[in-house]
């Protein structure tokens, strides 16, 4: 099936969404408007860890409007801590009962007429506080002397792990000639979507039910846990997600605790409530990317072969740790060892407690994380060895002919042609042109460097990763998780029209135009014929545990979905065309969306008359068919397995791959830096929508380009955030934007129906190691390691003064 | 609690006439007393762009001024660019240059460059760029916004 | 992020307002552009009890030429200064430097006096007004008073304005093209941001390229925008050259008034070493630019 070629997909067909976005005709969540909706606002924290002494809403339950008040309190009795997948006993609750971890925390909850009142109600309920000290720095809060976050662990570390594959790491060292070790750190940034989050939430005490409308992006895992949270059945608990979201990025799936949270609030207060969270709250407390301080070595031999890595790894996942967490650390285990052939690993994990805000997957989610260690560290040790950094990529790539290639972490790598698709990369820069741009640079005394980085870029979670984070002896005791299932009904109406129901929930990424061309092609109709409707209703909608748009799963699961529920509605279309023509169904041939018998091609019958015989006329259809027509699948991808006995798991299903070659001076004088020249190619099988998916490299850049350079979730060491407003939280905007060249080797995935892999998360993988390697190259003849990100004027300047310092 | 004020405003060509605490915020008096929620608020302090609304003619932030200021001003919001169930050639442009994802910033956008375009029939790519820098974009990267400021520019140009 | 109620008023002419200033007491503000002082309130970092709106006061709205000045109503809007042909005529400096704010629609409805009041120390028209030494006409119940830009500037976000009193009017002086070489210059992080620093400098030259005057304002350096005094005097009645450019701008950054605070989008020790940078920038453009230098 894969790679054939197609009538509508592969076109840049037009996207539909745009025409209701276009005309300010979206609906998005604060667009929702019910009856007798009342307005919420949430009083959050000062401080970074303190105990709550006492918090008296006695003055704000008789402020104006007012309809009631939630506290910690009401949240403890009325809900449970959320499940997760550590051993520790975690005491996560959606509000802060006896203690407050991190600045911007739930305190407690204003119902109110409108949002004003509610907000001026905040202000007079006082809150007694014993502030304790706070402890942000991943290290320290390991020390055995660290303020405790939470007293039953009774420590900071939510997660300890070891894993071994391979050889063991001492002998590998005495066959190394080099073994290059570093320590590098990264930051903490996030989505920061243009739409906040958003809950519309009512309870019907006659049923004991709640209606939860919210912007939440999936995984729908979370629906199942909030429903263990607030200790109902999870079908008493319906969830609707509106047409539009306003973008997403990972930093919606961190929604779900406000469902639980507003869901507790009409309950108490018996009206239906709204709360949109402001953009402050969201700096403050909604969800970003782990930060992570990694250890790392790579044992070398002479000739650039990488023979084996070590890594330590320390994340923190702030005040709590909640689902999916600890995935932080496990989602990337099956590619650990990225685009080369790697057989040898040692890895030690830690996810610690800190007094900072909490995360959430954010596009790439742990991969950037991963790579930008190990791609740094393959540069660093490039330059030890004295090779090229393009040379000693492509001498340890996975090969072309190596494939389907299992990775020494349990991966699955079905198809893919690396040292190809990087030699374009390097074609479409002009490598070697820029490398002698850059020797007459330096003779200049100007500071040009290049970047590089090849990775490998997953998508399609499966599940089975987050059991990782607990020993091989700890998994026995429990069911084994595995899937990736994404589900889509296609059904015919009456008069012949295709509507299809996906459950894939998109922020942005054209699945009704991808959706759209696809059954165009499946059914011989045209795009626009079609009617897709992205609403996710969990009481109606076909879903699962994984459904969402989050680890690129549409382009590889959804897609596959899609096609799978077109063809058994297809198959039964053929069924009943047989009957109606009294032949043989497999004498029936679809084309053009007409069925006729293979030798009467001009007595055809169209799909509308099929389908009207299969409404209409429902007692003429043939033994064994349901009236109607329609298909559904709710299909999970066949490499999705638990993880083995040895740790080692396919934690993903397809497997894309980025070559990133950046070309950057800096200014010396400054700091600052700009963009010379940019080559991005990446390959994501089969391309669905070349347009839609240049917008999602484009995008993932730009946020990448964020995180590299301008964005971060920034704490003072008492734990103050200092990025609450988007005048410190700075997101590039379009003059921070360079000229990027996208292009792209396709190699489809012989794994889904139409040999698509994911492509929006690549370049949110690839583009931090590369910035780093390329302000690496430029400030390399100083003696400057770069070692961490955002890298900001400021600190780039620090870094040359220091290294000019020492050499003089 | 300080008394509600009659705010009298045209928006789009309609006049409207509605009572507003002082305090309201004119982003939140489009949307919550006009219903007129194309226009979309991201972060309440003037930073991210996607409440912008042109008044009288002029670009403004409306999370940065009261709904009373208003009181006589002709306001137009992404409703009213399209004309007669057309698209305007700029949302034309933004559509076959995908120039949009999730579309919440995608109003501040629009009123952002049809302002430009009036100002400046004939940018430089440059300015192109630097005229949408003041609405924030998480989604596009904003180089297919910029092709498609370039495409509208020359749509309009060979209309007039 | 909404803000906290307040009585609003709407005066249309300044005695009207300053009446209002009176009654109001110490809670009431002026509100103009407000696209700091609304900002803010959404914050709930300012919470005044009454807004003076002094939006309808029209006659505040105003730019003319008088003698070697342009005078500017305090209402006048950064856009329209920004595209005047008068004031690129006779002080492109300060139409320059209302380029670097915010991004258009902030112009639009910010005001002149607004931004001055406002007082932040890395500002553009605060440090371009300390750069020309312009002079800000006060109104209060006791008539009328000028106070120079040097002595507007108390510390950070805080101006010599009472609270019973009312910024009318600027002065500015104009720059005469043929014998003045100017420049604003500054760092940000992003484009449109507030300046980590920025220097706006005036030269005054005689018709061989003699420097007769310099005036150098330094902004992000201290609690308000300062002069670089010793560079200032270093260049008076110089010849401008590359080597005296540097030397100037090591004083600049050397004068004891550069005492910046590091913050976390920029250390101290970087806002004082780009002090340097952009003083020497800023002069080499401002030279290379000037008809004269050719």
């Amino acid at each position: 099936m894969s790679g054939e070629k197609k009538k509508w997909v592969g076109s840049s067909y037009k996207r539909k969404e745009d025409m209701r976005l276009l005309t300010g005709r979206g609906t998005f969540m604060d667009d929702i408007l019910l009856p007798n909706m009342k307005h919420a606002a949430i009083l959050r924290s000062p401080y970074a860890h303190a105990k709550i002494l006492d918090v008296d809403i006695s003055e704000a339950l008789k402020a104006p409007g007012v309809i009631g008040v939630v506290t910690g309190e009401d949240v403890k009795k009325a809900s449970k801590p959320y499940p997760c997948g550590v051993t520790i006993p975690t005491k996560y609750y959606t509000c802060a009962v006896d203690k407050v971890r991190f600045v911007g925390e739930p305190v407690a909850v204003v119902v109110a007429d409108n949002r004003y009142l509610a907000e001026d109600a905040l202000d007079l309920i006082e809150v007694d506080y014993d502030p304790l000290e706070a402890v942000v720095d991943i290290e320290k809060a390991i020390e055995p002397d660290a303020p405790v976050l939470h007293e039953n662990i009774g420590s900071n570390i939510y997660n300890h792990r070891f894993f071994k594959y391979g050889t063991d790491w001492d002998t590998l060292c005495q066959e190394a000639d080099e073994v290059v070790k570093w320590k590098f750190n990264f930051p903490k940034y996030a989505g920061s979507p243009i739409e906040t989050y958003g809950v519309i939430a009512s309870y019907s005490s006659f049923e004991n039910s709640y209606v939860v409308y919210n912007n939440y992006q999936g995984p729908f895992v979370n629906h199942a846990l909030t429903a263990m949270a607030l200790g109902i059945p999870e079908n008493k608990m319906r969830w609707i997600i509106p047409t539009d979201i306003g973008g997403g990025f990972g930093t919606k799936t961190g929604i779900y605790p406000y469902c639980a949270l507003m869901s507790i609030v009409a309950k108490k207060t018996g009206v239906t409530v709204k709360w949109i969270e402001d953009r402050r709250e969201h700096l403050l407390a909604s969800a970003t990317c782990t930060d992570r301080v990694t250890y790392i070595e790579a044992a070398v031999r002479k000739d650039g072969k990488i023979l084996g890595l070590k890594d330590k790894a320390m994340d923190t996942t702030g005040g709590y740790i909640r689902p999916p967490e600890p995935g932080c650390a496990y989602r990337s285990t099956g590619n650990h060892t990225g685009a080369y052939d790697i057989r040898n690993l040692d890895r030690e994990v830690y996810i610690v407690a800190t007094n900072k805000g909490l995360t959430a997957p954010l596009r790439g989610y742990g991969c950037q994380e991963l790579y930008f260690s190990t791609e740094r560290i393959t540069d660093m040790a490039a330059a030890k060895l004295g090779i090229d950094p393009a040379e000693i990529r492509f001498k340890n790539f996975v090969q072309p002919e190596q494939m389907p290639y299992t990775t020494a972490t349990g991966g699955y790598y079905d198809v893919g042609n690396y040292p190809a698709a990087f030699q374009k990369c390097l074609d479409i820069v002009e490598y070697d042109k820029m490398r002698e741009y850059q020797k007459k640079a330096r003779a200049e005394g100007r500071l040009v460097g290049i970047g590089l980085a090849s990775v490998v870029d997953p998508s399609v979670t499966n599940i089975a990763y987050v059991a990782i984070g607990k020993t091989i002896e700890e998994r026995k005791n429990e069911r084994d998780k595995s899937g990736s299932g994404e589900a889509a009904i296609v059904k015919v109406d009456p008069l012949g029209g295709i509507t299809v129901i996906c459950s894939t929930n998109p922020q942005g990424q054209g699945h009704e135009t991808v959706i759209s061309q696809i059954i165009a092609d499946e059914f011989g109709v045209h795009p626009d014929e079609v009617v897709v409707d992205s609403v996710l209703d969990s009481s109606d909608r076909l879903y699962s545990i994984t459904t969402g748009s989050f680890s690129s799963r549409f382009a590889s699961s959804g897609t596959t979905a899609i096609v799978r529920a077109s063809r058994q509605c297809i198959e039964k279309a053929k069924k009943i065309a047989a009957h109606l023509m009294k032949i043989k169904v497999e004498d029936v041939v679809m084309e053009e969306g007409k069925f006729f018998a293979k030798d009467k091609p001009e007595k055809a019958i169209k799909l509308r008359h099929i389908a009207g015989a299969a409404h209409w006329n429902q007692y003429d259809l043939p033994e064994g068919i349901d009236a109607g027509l329609f298909g559904t699948s709710l299909w999970t991808m066949p490499t999705s397995r638990p993880p083995d006995g040895k740790d080692r798991v396919n934690s993903s299903n397809t497997y894309g791959f980025v070559a990133e070659a950046i070309v950057v001076e800096v200014d010396q004088e400054t700091g600052e830096i700009t963009f010379l020249k940019w080559a991005s190619v990446h390959d994501a099988g089969t391309i669905l929508n070349p347009q839609i998916v240049r917008g999602q490299v484009l995008g993932s850049i730009v946020q990448a380009i964020g995180g590299s350079m301008y964005e971060e979730q920034a704490y003072d060491e008492h734990g103050q955030c200092l990025t609450a407003s988007f005048a410190d939280y700075l997101c590039p905007t379009a003059m921070e934007m360079p000229k990027v060249d996208v292009d792209h080797f396709e190699s489809p995935s012989v794994l889904t129906a139409l040999g698509s892999k994911g492509a929006g998360e690549g370049s949110s993988m690839s583009v931090p190691p590369a910035i780093g390697n390329a302000i690496a190259d430029a400030l390399a003849p100083l003696g400057v390691v770069v070692d961490e990100l955002p890298l900001s004027p400021s600190k780039i300047w620090h870094m040359i003064d220091e290294a000019k310092a020492k050499t003089n | 609690m300080a008394d509600k004020r009659q705010v009298k405003v045209k928006v789009n060509g309609v006049e409207y006439e509605g009572y507003a605490e002082p305090r309201k915020l004119l982003s939140d008096f489009l949307r919550d007393d006009l219903e007129l929620l194309g226009t979309h608020v991201g972060c309440e302090h003037g930073i991210c762009g996607a409440c912008t609304i042109l008044f009288n003619g002029e670009p403004i932030r409306s999370c940065l001024m009261f709904a009373v200021q208003a009181t006589g001003a002709e306001i137009m919001t992404v409703e009213g660019i399209a004309e007669n169930g057309k698209l305007h050639p700029i949302q034309e442009a933004f559509n076959e240059h995908h120039a949009l994802q999730c579309g919440f910033c995608t109003p501040g956008m629009l009123i952002t460059v049809y302002h430009f375009l009036k100002e400046n029939p004939n940018p430089t790519e440059e300015e192109a760029r630097e005229a949408v820098s003041g609405v924030l974009c998480r989604c596009t990267g904003y180089t297919q916004i910029v092709e498609a400021v370039m495409a509208a520019a020359e749509k309009m140009r060979i209309a007039a | 992020m909404k803000p906290t109620a307040f009585e609003y008023f709407t005066p249309s002419t300044v005695q009207e307002a300053l009446q209002l200033l009176e009654s109001q007491g110490d809670e009431a503000k002026i509100i103009a552009g407000g696209q700091s002082l609304v900002a803010m309130m959404n914050f709930r970092a300012a919470r005044p009890e009454a807004l003076i709106d002094i939006n309808n006061i029209k006659d505040l709205d105003y730019i003319r030429e008088e003698e070697d000045e342009l005078v500017i109503g305090a209402l006048t809007r950064e856009r329209t200064l920004e595209v005047s042909p008068l004031v690129k005529e006779k002080c492109p400096i300060l139409a320059k430097a209302i380029t670097h704010i915010g991004h258009l629609p902030i112009r639009f409805r910010g005001t002149i006096g607004g931004t001055l009041v406002h007082a932040d120390p890395t500002a553009e028209i605060p440090i371009t007004s300390v750069a020309l030494d312009a002079k800000m006409k006060i109104a209060g119940p006791s008539g009328e008073r000028v106070l120079n830009a040097g002595e507007f500037f108390l510390t950070y976000l805080t101006s010599a304005i009472e609270e019973n009193e009312l910024l009318v009017e600027v002065r500015i002086p104009t720059l005469p093209p043929k014998t003045t070489a100017w420049s604003y210059v500054d760092i940000s992080r992003r484009f449109g941001d507030f300046a980590i620093v920025a220097v706006a400098s005036v030269l005054s030259l005689d018709n061989d390229g003699v420097c007769k005057e310099a005036r150098i304002a330094m902004g992000g350096v201290a609690p308000t925008p300062v002069r670089a005094k010793e560079a200032e005097a270093l260049l008076a009645g110089q010849k401008i050259t590359d080597s005296i450019i540097e030397e100037a701008a090591i004083k600049a950054a050397e004068s004891d008034d550069v005492d910046p605070d590091s913050d976390y989008h920029a250390t101290a020790e970087y806002r004082k070493a780009m002090t340097k940078v952009l003083t020497q920038r800023g002069l080499k453009e401002a030279w290379t630019n000037f008809e004269g230098s050719k």
